[in-house]
């Protein structure tokens, strides 16, 4: 974690710049219909037919109303009779056509935003997968899930309503304004002036709203995060009576977060009002206006020929009130999604940020295979034979092979986090094949750097790697670190049961094979002693399991991969030193022969190891074996006698 | 668990009264202005008094207009005003619950669930307590109203929504009756799904050490697949609601446009005016819209009554330990007895953490305590604080019983270190007047150099201001130590606990601590935990814990005599030519 935490302090920030909205906007639908082309063209469709089954009501009413005024002189009910039925049928086809597609749409829509949200999960994931452990160094977790979360729930609320309802309530305008075109082209005018002033408002409140929601969501990351740290020093809060300054630290943040909130949803909350009264106060201007213009007898201009050229009419009045009523109903409606759409464009910037990562490149192809000697002949066999291989491919065709021994050469290597500060320097070190290598060194000396560095979590500035005399950039990522067992000192246990974290290992492990390495790693007299043995479920990164507890199980995943080199970083630290002992009797056996690397601040650890590096500012300063360290009376002799502060 | 809410509304009472008010009032006025719209476009239809008569309705309309904008806004605001604001004291209210949490409460909550109850319950709450008191009201009521100007313009047109009503209602309800256990049990599949995305990005290194991104892969894709499956299911169901609400819609429509008609025309618009018809159209819409977001506000608050169970939970927790009805305020000196101590954590738990512990301990007295993991060293230290109460007989402190203290009085003389070390984001310096607020530089460099920490913390460039990342991320575990004990030295205490406290501290430097308490405060009394034999070795008498119970007590040479366990752990050290 601290080397985690160095590398983000040091820099390397994780945020874009602001802007480009547009672009991530386009880049969302174009992704959208690349993926669902017919079914968005279906819906389209469809959207269209329910537009156009909602702006016919209108048409239908004034025909009626057209239709009363004649009543009289056709003979009252019984002379119009027939029409009425004639038109109420085609009313019925025309909103069955039109409930049909309602249907079909939401229908499609709801299943389409699954499936979009679940490929833009799985993609996220899958890039998120393929990322360098330098970016999880530098992003701070809670932003990396906050991309699962929120930003995904501005995604569902976009597609599964904003651009629906923004489609449906343009087309709907549109086919309003022809119909009122149609009607008066003075009286549209008016609606017009109208649409434009409730543009204004939407933008200055839905974009306010938008921008304190934004803020807000700052402020709610800020507070959880002061709730997150008090909450968890809660002991030490009451152990130092320290519970009214807390209080009144937290009223501070509390009352910031009220602040911000009660902007974001003022602006949210009047906006309906607003936008629909205006519509109102549009209705009263069309009636006066329009009025007006009968009053004045005014001369009409109209798209449609019968109402061209003619003096304006109540005739034309009545059904255009009707039209303007709607049309400012769906800009209003529209209006809603401007705070999500704003929301879910700060949301895609950040998806499309990390789906634009840069993977972790591999340009190696020396791949590790299972190997047998015949005859001295090393053979690529498919079988678990306890022996490995480098398969060397070269460019002429030939492919050699070169058997696994563990031999791992440092020379001159140099490396730092960021440019600007090298953490090692200079590091030359060798481990012979079946030598248990130890580090040992204050905090921030460079020992786990140096592990992250040999499975190239990290790549070197200088200097070179080999391993088994194959310098490790030519080494297939994979299989590098296939080769490499790990064990770190932050256990990352998963939900699952005990047997399957085992497993974790070696996906094809027995339960036989799983038992034996707990036996091995001393964790199978606690995993036999827990509720359900090896069915108990590990939940919480196991929260129900001691650290020490967690380090033995994480030693057993360790050992049922059995792999040919093993680095142990700070493995046994929470494990009491008699336990530790059998730990390490049993790690031993299986390690016979292979590569240990072993990093410790616990002397009792490194003791029996081949070769002991001392670290200091990130440069080797002493090396040997116990006796020879102890002999040399230097920096190891003063750690392992307590004269100097180790951590 | 309403009540226990409620009582978190007070200054936002106003607020939340004007807002259902003002909802009211807008209602009321929204449903005037369809039927002045409907007079208006009879007049202007019948042409009677020319485009003057059409003046008064248009100014009246327009003041409608003004006034509906005016009290919808103002209950936008109020209704903002009210719901952070409840929001706010909920936090208010847990957060200062908790401060007065004894120990075993926050074991029985837990901190996490306790950080969620605190941030994820109150929003949902305050989303729903926001449609409470505004969208709660209107729907309601704007449908009551709507109905009755309907049955007001003509009560023979009112009887068709009592067909069409009921048909959405039941409509809705089965939709929302098949969805909702759907989606209840699809938000915890999602939270899991969550959880397992969080396990890959902490455990990353393992993943990728493991070459294991494929297989994680396919198990997420697998996870992802199902949620996105029920979610699909669910979805599919509630994607109902808008056919639904466009067959009820149409409904209206026909009714109106045949019925209206024949209506019309058959009474010769003695019973119906045209006008009319476009108003009962309008009200129409509204009675159904507003019959559409009742069943919205039914899921929502059914989905947040969790939640507001949870909040309340936190509320109505009473803190196992309270002050005592005129307590001591003055601790006499720093002796402590138990006598005959048992104790457990939590009533369920059979198994005792300590038994029939009877031990005395003087006045400016080091004392030692060994034993192995869970032997009840933590448990038996943390009684003298009062952290834990004991389930039978009594610690003294200063020769009275530490439930006739008053709490701050007793743990401001009695410092404990835990084993849990937190330091908070701040300065070091701000970390360290967490023991004393009115401490001076001068006093907190002093007290730094006695816990061996001034050092180091020269050497840091911004030295006695370098500010500590939260849970002390940048300081090593030594140094996180070390700071913990000045924290606890700054106050004086009578009686300083060290809980495993300097484990991570190498044995000179310890040693060095262990002497300027010897020098600095020796009338304070000391108890010290901790596995090094090193570190209690010289200690005026050490306690050997075994399974809950005091196995022996004496000094070192005479427990290397006497007792198996003691001499066991230090021959394991001596042998091994251990610093641990």
């Amino acid at each position: 974690m601290k080397k985690q935490n160095e590398a983000v302090k040091n820099g390397m920030p994780g945020k874009m710049p602001k802007g480009a909205n547009k672009g991530v906007f386009m880049r969302l639908i174009k992704m959208l219909f690349k993926e669902y082309p017919f079914r968005l063209a279906a819906v389209a469709v469809c959207i269209a037919t329910v537009a156009y089954a909602s702006t016919i009501a209108s048409i239908y009413l004034s025909d009626f109303i057209k239709l009363i005024g004649e009543a009289p002189s056709l003979g009252g009910w019984d002379g119009i009779k027939l029409t009425v039925y004639k038109m109420i049928l085609e009313m019925v086809i025309i909103y069955a056509l039109g409930i049909f597609a309602a249907f079909a749409y939401t229908r499609i829509m709801a299943v389409l935003t699954q499936e979009f949200l679940n490929t833009i999960r799985k993609k996220m994931f899958d890039k998120m997968e393929s990322l360098p452990i330098r970016y999880f160094d530098t992003h701070p977790h809670g932003d990396i899930m906050s991309y699962y979360t929120n930003d995904i729930d501005t995604l569902r609320e976009l597609v599964s309503r904003s651009i629906p309802q923004l489609f449906n309530s343009g087309l709907i305008v549109a086919l309003l304004v022809t119909n009122m075109l149609r009607i008066s082209f003075w009286m549209t005018l008016i609606v017009a002036f109208g649409a434009i002033f409730m543009l204004f408002v939407v933008k200055y409140i839905g974009g306010n709203s938008a921008k304190y929601f934004i803020k807000q969501q700052k402020t709610i990351a800020k507070t959880e995060g002061f709730i997150e740290e008090m909450i968890n020093g809660q002991r030490v809060v009451k152990a130092f009576c320290h519970e009214k300054q807390s209080g009144v630290d937290f009223d501070e943040v509390n009352g910031k977060l009220c602040d911000d909130a009660t902007k974001a949803n003022r602006f949210a909350n009047i906006l309906m009002p607003i936008m629909g009264n205006i519509g109102n106060i549009i209705y009263v201007l069309v009636v006066f206006i329009g009025g007006a213009l009968v009053f004045f007898g005014v001369n009409n201009v109209s798209i449609a020929p019968a109402n061209n050229n003619v003096l304006i009419s109540v005739a034309h009045v009545i059904p255009f009130l009707g039209i303007t009523k709607q049309f400012t109903n769906n800009v209003s409606q529209a209006s809603q999604q401007a705070n999500s759409i704003v929301m879910a464009m700060a949301g895609s910037r950040r998806i499309f940020e990390l789906l634009d990562e840069e993977p972790e490149t591999d340009e190696g192809y020396v791949t590790l295979v299972n190997a047998k000697i015949e005859n001295g002949i090393i053979i690529e066999c498919e079988e678990r034979t306890g022996k490995w291989a480098w398969k060397h491919p070269h460019s002429d065709g030939s492919v050699t092979y070169t058997e696994l021994r563990g031999d791992v050469r440092i020379e001159h290597m140099d490396f730092g986090y960021v440019p600007e500060k090298t953490v090692l320097n200079d590091i030359t070190l060798y481990a012979e094949p079946g030598q248990k290598v130890a580090f040992v060194g204050a905090t921030g000396a460079g020992k786990t750097t140096i592990t992250n560095l040999i499975n190239r979590f990290y790549d070197i500035d200088d200097g070179k790697i080999r391993y088994d005399g194959i310098n490790i950039n030519k080494i297939k990522k994979s299989d590098l670190r296939r080769s490499l067992g790990v064990v770190l000192q932050d256990t990352n246990l998963f939900t699952g049961t005990v047997m399957e974290n085992i497993r974790y290992g070696k996906l094809d492990a027995t339960d036989e094979e799983c038992i034996a390495a707990a036996k091995l790693a001393h964790a199978d007299s606690f995993i036999t002693r827990l509720p359900d043995g090896y069915n108990t479920m590990i939940t919480a990164n196991g929260a129900n399991l001691s650290q020490g507890q967690r380090q033995l199980l994480s030693i057993a995943r360790a050992a049922v991969a059995d792999p040919p080199v093993m680095i142990l970083d700070e493995a046994t630290s929470s494990i009491d030193t008699r336990t530790e002992a059998i730990v390490q009797k049993g790690m031993d056996a299986l390690m016979k022969g292979r590569t240990v690397f072993v990093i410790a601040h616990r002397l009792s650890t490194v003791r029996n190891s081949d070769v002991i590096m001392v670290l200091e500012h990130g440069r080797i300063i002493e090396r040997g074996d116990h006796e020879k360290l102890i002999a040399e009376k230097g920096k190891y002799y003063s750690l392992y006698t307590g004269a100097f502060e180790l951590e | 668990m309403i009540k226990t809410l409620a009582k978190s509304i007070r200054e936002y009472k106003r607020a939340s009264i004007l807002t259902p008010l003002f909802v009211s009032l807008e209602v009321i006025i929204e449903c005037m202005i369809p039927f002045i719209t409907a007079k208006l476009i009879t007049v202007i239809e019948l042409g009677e008094g020319g485009f003057r008569a059409v003046i008064p309705y248009g100014i009246i309309l327009v003041v409608l207009a003004a006034l509906s904008l005016t009290f919808g806004a103002l209950a936008g605001h109020y209704c903002a005003v009210a719901s952070c604001g409840f929001a706010k004291n909920l936090r208010h209210d847990m957060y200062y619950a908790v401060q007065d949490y004894s120990f075993a409460n926050i074991d029985k909550f837990s901190s996490s669930s306790l950080v969620t109850r605190m941030t994820t319950d109150v929003s949902n709450v305050q989303m729903s307590y926001m449609m409470l008191i505004r969208t709660a009201i209107r729907c309601p009521f704007m449908l009551i109203f709507a109905l009755i100007m309907v049955f007001v313009i003509s009560p023979r047109m009112s009887i068709g929504f009592a067909v069409i009503v009921p048909v959405l209602a039941i409509g809705l309800a089965i939709i929302i009756k098949n969805a909702h256990p759907i989606f209840k049990s699809v938000f915890k599949k999602y939270d899991n799904l969550n959880n397992s995305i969080q396990e890959n990005v902490h455990g990353m290194r393992v993943v990728k050490s493991y070459v294991r991104e494929d297989h994680e892969k396919k198990k997420f894709a697998k996870a992802s697949d199902e949620v996105a499956g029920d979610f699909k299911r669910a979805e599919k169901i509630l994607a109902l609601n808008t056919p639904l609400m466009q067959l009820c819609f149409n409904m209206v429509m026909l009714f109106v446009c045949f019925f209206g008609t024949r209506l019309v025309v058959r009474s010769n618009g003695t019973l119906l005016h045209v006008g009319e018809m476009s108003a009962i159209l309008t009200y129409g819409a509204q009675i159904l819209m507003s019959l559409m977001m009742v069943s919205v506000i039914m899921v929502m608050i059914a989905l947040s009554a969790a939640s507001a169970t949870r909040i309340s939970e936190v509320l109505n927790e009473k803190s196992t330990i309270t002050n005592p009805e005129n307590p001591v305020r003055e601790v006499a000196d720093g002796s402590v007895e138990f006598k005959n101590v048992s104790f457990c954590y939590g009533a369920s738990s059979e198994k005792k953490a300590l038994a029939n512990i009877d031990l005395s301990i003087a006045s400016g007295e080091t004392v030692g305590i060994v034993g192995g993991t869970g032997s009840g060293k933590t448990s038996l230290v943390q009684l003298i604080s009062r952290l834990y109460d004991t389930d039978e007989g009594a610690v003294l402190v200063g020769g009275v019983n530490v439930k006739d203290y008053d709490l701050e009085a007793l743990r401001t003389q009695v410092a404990t270190v835990l084993q849990k070390n937190v330091l908070f984001s701040g300065t070091i310096k701000e970390n360290i007047r967490w023991g004393d607020p009115d401490a001076t530089d001068e006093e907190i460099e002093r007290i730094c150099k006695l816990a061996a920490a001034d050092d180091f913390i020269k050497s840091f460039p911004d030295g006695y201001d370098t500010y500590i990342e939260q849970g002390g991320s940048n300081v090593s575990g030594g140094q996180k130590q070390r700071l913990c004990i000045a924290r606890a030295l700054i106050r004086k205490p009578k009686i300083l606990i060290l809980d495993d406290s300097t484990s991570a501290v190498d044995t000179k430097t310890d040693a060095l601590i262990r002497r300027s308490f010897a020098e600095e405060i020796p009338g304070t009394t000391k108890i010290i935990i901790a596995q090094r034999i090193s570190s209690v070795e010289h200690a005026d008498k050490i306690v050997v814990l075994d399974g809950g119970k005091i196995e022996s007590v004496g000094t070192h040479t005479e427990l290397l005599e006497k007792s198996p366990i003691y001499k066991e752990v230090y021959n394991s050290q001596v042998k091994g030519g251990d610093e641990e």
